[in-house]
């Protein structure tokens, strides 16, 4: 074994069923340090489902998840953050009404300092604020203010409060589940430089994405799913588009090596 | 899961002579239909703007503005409280037949842990059950409605405890008096100010009726959130039982038969969405406001109660429309 790949999060043989449904089949995933791994596979594949196991969103019924080697059980979202994974969810995350702040400290605001904190437990906005358009600035989201409210905000800007709300807190892992979908072709590839930005700082990235060729363009591997389990992790130098989506479909076999996990 | 489909739009640009965002900030609407209101009945009748009528506005506002808070904070949560009337008439029958054997502490203290074990059953209902708020605080209202008239025995008990009648008191300077109970409402209104805009816990009631799977994914407890709330109402319903027996030093079980859906109209009228997530209580006070002023001058020029029944009816309706077409638009 030479120069094997340090391995962040990895998970075995998977099962979550609702009722009749099968939602993860026996799914293994593997994902290494500092890499932007695609996750890819037709609707109702179980895509979602696997990345909520990953994020502590469900419980998976059996299989095993291990982080740097150490089993681990995440039982709810925060489990998971506790352990430095954070997670840009399918459907906007966001709270309409509130600003941009208090979004991207939601569920764990910071607090003033002395009397007023502790006592009359007033949030620390100014701080909140600072600290919000710092993290906007340094991913490059133009805002005018973090007091708007994020329901004046365009589709881009609300998934960028998102990503910087999963960036500014996530110590590990970042996993975005469709980042993109609601988004226009501009707003996108917003998010697709967010995506390399979150990379170059040495994050491994988990990115869902129906897209080609954004999973193209910034993916390091791919993991192709399909009925509810991986059947292969493909490199992007290696197979072109045309094959994966034929991988996707069961249109086309996977070699040996992309079968059990890739190169 | 519900997943929650929040199509988005880029933000419509703002061009320097688009003036219609003023229209489209939540309290202008209603700040608008108060001073209108307060101009009609200024030019309809001279009483109208004296210190003495003003004062009688506020009056006749405190119970209903206080309640109107708590409606507030559980609207906020996408909820209803149907029954947060019928839990402070308890509360004043409460006080009022336990004062003798407990005297005037007393009978607040047991009033407050009668009025919060009601709001505690309906929060844990609403949120460890998951049943509708609407069903949950229907099925209270009738219950503890029916609890009311048993305790009262349908008799009425006047009140002279001067602790429970405190808020009657009165205070001010010159022709410009009004009673505590209108300071107690303005005092209620600030915490709540405060706690909803200052607090995580209030941006939390925000988060848990704006989106309820963000908020749960950031790891937000939705049902503590929401029994705090409930539990929250039962506090304030007893305060508000306090105040009315300031207002009017009798237990009545058959008083304040209308607050609770006046409380609804002062919440929607002040632009609080039904749907959850949006509105503050400023936009409530000043829909309390409307209501009471529009009550109370359409009383100075002679237009009868039943009409004003249906003026606040139309009203509310109306605001209701305004929220669902702004709902729209914002999808
Ligand atoms: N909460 C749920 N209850 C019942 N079935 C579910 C639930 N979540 C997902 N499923 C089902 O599990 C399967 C996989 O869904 P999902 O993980 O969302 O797939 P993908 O993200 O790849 O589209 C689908 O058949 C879906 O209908
Ligand atoms: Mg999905």
């Amino acid at each position: 074994m030479t120069n094997s790949p340090t391995v962040v999060l990895e998970a075995k043989n998977l099962v979550k069923r609702y009722g009749s449904v099968t939602a993860i089949n026996g799914a293994d995933f593997e994902l290494r340090a500092g890499e932007v791994l695609a996750v890819i596979g037709d609707n109702g594949a179980g895509k979602s489902s696997l990345i909520k196991a990953l994020s502590g969103a469900l419980v998976p019924d059996s299989g095993e998840i291990r982080m740097d080697g150490e089993p681990v059980r995440f039982r709810t979202t925060l489990d998971a953050r506790h352990h430095g994974i954070e997670t840009v969810y399918q459907d906007l995350a966001v709270i309409p009404a509130l600003d941009i702040a208090s979004n991207v400290f939601l569920g764990r605001e910071l607090r003033k300092k002395g009397f007023l904190g502790t006592v009359l437990r007033q949030l620390d906005k100014p701080r909140m604020r600072a600290e919000s358009m710092q993290h906007l600035t340094d991913l490059k989201i133009g805002v005018k203010s973090a007091t708007q409210a994020v329901e004046t905000l365009s589709g881009g800007q609300r998934q960028g409060v998102a990503v910087v709300r999963s960036a500014a807190f996530g110590k590990r892992v970042i996993i975005m589940d469709e980042p993109t979908a609601a988004l226009g072709v501009r707003e996108s590839g917003m998010v697709m430089d967010l995506i390399r930005q979150i990379r170059e700082r040495g994050l491994p990235v988990i990115l869902i994405s129906h897209d080609m060729p954004h999973v193209f363009e910034v993916a390091d591997r791919i993991h192709v799913h399909r009925l509810g389990k991986r059947t292969a992790v493909v490199d992007p130098k290696v197979r072109s588009m045309a094959e994966v989506v034929a991988l996707m479909t069961g249109a086309l076999e996977p070699s040996e090596e992309e079968k059990n996990g890739g190169a | 899961m519900t997943t929650r489909t929040d199509t988005i739009s880029p933000a419509p640009p703002r061009t320097r002579r688009d003036w219609t965002w003023v229209a489209r900030q939540p309290l202008v609407g209603p700040l608008a239909a108060l001073i209108l209101a307060v101009v009609v009945f200024s030019i309809g009748s001279p009483r109208f703007l004296s210190p003495y009528n003003l004062s009688l506005i506020g009056q006749q506002s405190i119970v209903i503005g206080i309640l109107a808070v708590a409606q507030t904070i559980v609207i906020l949560t996408a909820g209803i409280d149907l029954s947060i009337g019928a839990i402070a008439v308890l509360g004043t029958i409460v006080m009022a037949k336990t004062v003798q054997s407990a005297g005037g502490v007393g009978a607040l203290l047991i009033a407050l842990v009668v009025c919060v074990a009601v709001g505690a059953i309906n929060g844990s209902l609403a949120s460890f059950l998951r049943l509708p708020p609407f069903i949950v605080t229907l099925g209270t209202f009738t219950a503890v409605a029916a609890a009311s008239q048993l305790y009262a025995g349908s008799a009425t008990y006047p009140v002279t405890d001067p602790l429970l009648t405190f808020f009657g008191q009165d205070f001010g300077i010159g022709a410009w008096r009004t009673t505590l109970g209108v300071g107690l409402l303005v005092v209620v209104y600030a915490v709540t100010f405060y706690v909803l805009n200052q607090t995580a816990g209030g941006k939390h009631v925000y988060a848990v009726g704006g989106n309820p799977t963000a908020a749960r994914f950031t790891g937000i407890k939705i049902n503590r959130t929401l029994l705090m709330v409930y539990i929250m109402t039962g506090v304030i319903a007893m305060i508000a039982a306090w105040a009315a027996l300031g207002r009017i030093p009798n237990a009545d079980p058959n008083a304040y038969q209308t607050a609770n859906l006046d409380t609804i109209t002062a919440v929607v009228i002040g632009g609080t969405s039904l749907f959850g997530g949006r509105g503050s209580v400023v936009g409530t006070l000043i829909g309390t406001l409307i209501v009471g002023v529009l009550r109370n001058g359409l009383t100075l020029i002679g237009v009868d109660n039943l009409y004003q029944n249906i003026a606040t009816g139309v009203l509310v309706i109306l605001a209701v429309a305004f929220d669902q077409i702004a709902r729209r638009r914002t999808q």
